[in-house]
């Protein structure tokens, strides 16, 4: 297990050389001059020069590469053009966020996820089971900025039902359970679906072993072969699933994040992007990504641990 | 893409063909999954409506009318008007090929680039293979929608750059499943007597990889022409891709969001159309997937 530890930690190596490459390159990949675009159309060359001063260019790119990684480590990731303040300051008021939202949205996923795809599996072919799939495709199929203003439609405006008015959500945010709740639905549903739709076959596959059968021969009850022996082995291939969802969340997350004003690092971005404030740009990308390869390997090695077949190999 | 390859196998469809025979089985596979069908008739009748319908709309999309602005769905205007006064109805229309473009350019791009590298990779392995792989661990290491975003924020918001931008976002997913497929066929016996004949690296390829991996191949596509469709109308939604006044429908929802607290209509409809097209594409990839490829269902 430490071994295998180890060695995944050096496989995760190239890539963040990668990655950092790559963030680093989107600075250098704008069409035409970097400095007078940050700087603004009205610039005056010495602003300009400045500009590209403050930034760097006028070094050899390999030297500007290895002050940009020996700076990321440490925790500096350049100063933001808008507001000069250092990029890691930025981005850490926020980062939290982001971070609290997907948590929150992989949790409701993983759960109404798991609970319909067991239930569709258990009940195979039955009106239940076409149900939870059809609405599993919606899930899957519903753009998840959409489905965030139609719940600010539905349960932050709200309708008035009577004398009850559904409006019990606030509609921007983030904080209070109120701000919670929308965002969280919106973020992830799209996982649940997958999920769902994911815990089915691997359940079906499952069920149909000689192992369950034995099970059931022996008469334990059907709670315990589905929830103790079935479920457990069905889980593994979810994990998996689990584990690359979380880049969709990552992403999807920038979405949720502007269709609610929450100011995590997706808003971050966006913002930036407007502005044109590359340092902003790279830096939140790069972040994004670490926290998203870490993600992969902690699911790796918890994958690992459930599934003691592989060790063999 | 489908379409296609099936006039390849009728052209090439002398008595006996192989190819047709599969597809005949192919095809008949399909006819059996009603819910593919469905979807299948449906990406149909929306190409059908994307290159017919604008010529038949009740209103041009672009013209405003001011005074007539966030009118709620009547007999007059089916969806209502949005914040300019403008039929919805109509721009969902007009924006129905947008989408398809999108939808199927993007793929194109990433379906090309990913199989050729995916084939590089499965059949020269070693060193090629290697360096190819680790490539797209990093693009596959910038989650969701950020590298598509990061590209956009390079090139700028425009709808090319969108379609260039999920592109290269889904070659990951090509490479793989087209290297997996090629790996597998290479280690094949024939595969070796082909080359003691003489055949060339290039031949063996198109007659004998190609041929194998194309049903993988088609049912990623239809599934990533879903996951597209919902990545660029989310970077449209953003303000980084399709720029008003174009009728498409991540931009009319970024578009009418801040009026939907009196206007719910206008929030609404583009979002429903986004759903069904998306929701064709994956049904009908799962029956594809059924059909085609038993082997893949999880």
């Amino acid at each position: 297990m430490f071994t295998f530890i180890i060695r995944r930690l050096v496989q995760t190596i190239p890539v963040l050389i990668g990655v950092t490459i790559l963030t680093f390159s989107l600075m250098h990949l704008i069409p035409g001059d970097p400095a007078q675009i940050m700087a603004g159309e009205s610039a005056s060359p010495a602003q300009i020069e400045q500009m590209r001063e403050r930034l760097g260019l006028n070094e050899a790119i390999p030297v500007q590469y290895a002050k940009y990684v020996s700076g990321a480590v440490q925790g500096d990731l350049g100063n933001s053009i808008r507001s000069g303040r250092p990029v890691a300051q930025e981005i850490s008021g926020r980062f939290w966020v982001t971070v609290e939202l997907a948590i929150y949205s992989t949790i409701l996923s993983v759960f109404i996820g798991l609970i319909a795809g067991v239930i569709s599996a258990t009940k195979h072919y039955t009106f239940t089971d076409v149900a939870i799939m059809i609405v599993a495709l919606f899930g899957l199929s519903m753009p998840n900025f959409w489905l965030g203003l139609m719940l600010i439609q539905w349960f932050a405006i709200g309708f008035d039902i009577g004398p009850i008015n559904t409006g019990w959500f606030a509609a921007s945010g983030w904080g209070s359970w109120q701000q919670i709740v929308l965002p969280v639905i919106t973020l992830g549903t799209a996982g649940a679906a997958i999920i769902a739709r994911m815990t089915r076959s691997s359940m079906l596959e499952v069920i149909g072993q000689d192992y369950i059968r034995t099970a059931r021969a022996k008469g334990v009850k059907e709670q315990v072969v589905i929830y103790r022996h079935a479920l457990k082995n069905a889980m593994i291939p979810v994990v998996t699933v689990v584990g690359l969802q979380f880049g969709s969340l990552l992403g999807g997350a920038v979405l949720t994040e502007m269709v609610f004003a929450v100011n995590g690092m997706g808003r971050l971005i966006i913002d930036a992007i407007r502005a044109r404030d590359f340092p902003i740009v790279q830096g939140t990308v790069l972040v994004f990504s670490l926290l998203f390869v870490a993600v992969n390997l902690l699911v790796d090695i918890a994958y690992r641990f459930l599934n003691k077949r592989i060790d063999l190999n | 893409m489908s379409e296609q390859t099936m006039k390849n196998a009728e052209t090439s469809s002398r008595p006996p063909s192989p190819t047709a025979q599969r597809w005949k089985s192919f095809y008949k596979k399909l006819r059996k999954n009603k819910a593919a069908m469905v979807g299948g008739i449906l990406i149909i009748f929306f190409i059908l409506v994307a290159v017919i319908g604008p010529s038949f709309t009740p209103y041009e999309p672009n013209v405003q009318n001011h005074v007539n602005k966030l009118a709620s769905p009547s007999s007059e205007h089916w969806f209502g008007t949005d914040h300019h006064g403008r039929d919805i109805f109509s721009r969902i229309i007009h924006g129905m090929s947008i989408t398809l473009y999108v939808g199927f350019f993007s793929v194109l791009i990433g379906a090309t680039i990913g199989v050729f590298l995916g084939i590089i990779s499965g059949y020269y392995g070693r060193m090629v293979d290697t360096v190819i792989m680790r490539v797209m661990d990093i693009l596959l290491a910038f989650p969701g929608i950020l590298l598509a975003l990061a590209i956009v924020s390079v090139l700028g918001g425009s709808l090319n750059n969108v379609i260039i931008a999920v592109g290269i976002f889904s070659i990951p997913v090509f490479a793989r499943i087209v290297r997996g497929s090629t790996l597998a066929v290479r280690k094949l016996e024939y595969i070796d007597a082909m080359r003691a004949l003489g055949a060339s690296d290039a031949r063996i390829i198109f007659k004998h990889i190609l041929p194998n991996v194309t049903s993988p191949l088609i049912v990623q596509g239809t599934l990533s022409i879903a996951t597209s469709i919902l990545t660029a109308s989310g970077l449209s939604f953003l303000g980084m891709g399709a720029q008003p006044p174009t009728p498409e429908w991540g931009a009319m929802l970024s578009g009418g969001r801040n009026y939907m607290w009196d206007a719910p209509h206008v929030a609404f409809f583009p979002g429903i159309a986004i759903v069904i097209v998306v929701l064709a594409f994956n049904i009908f990839g799962d029956g594809l997937r059924d059909a085609l490829d038993p082997k893949m269902k999880n």
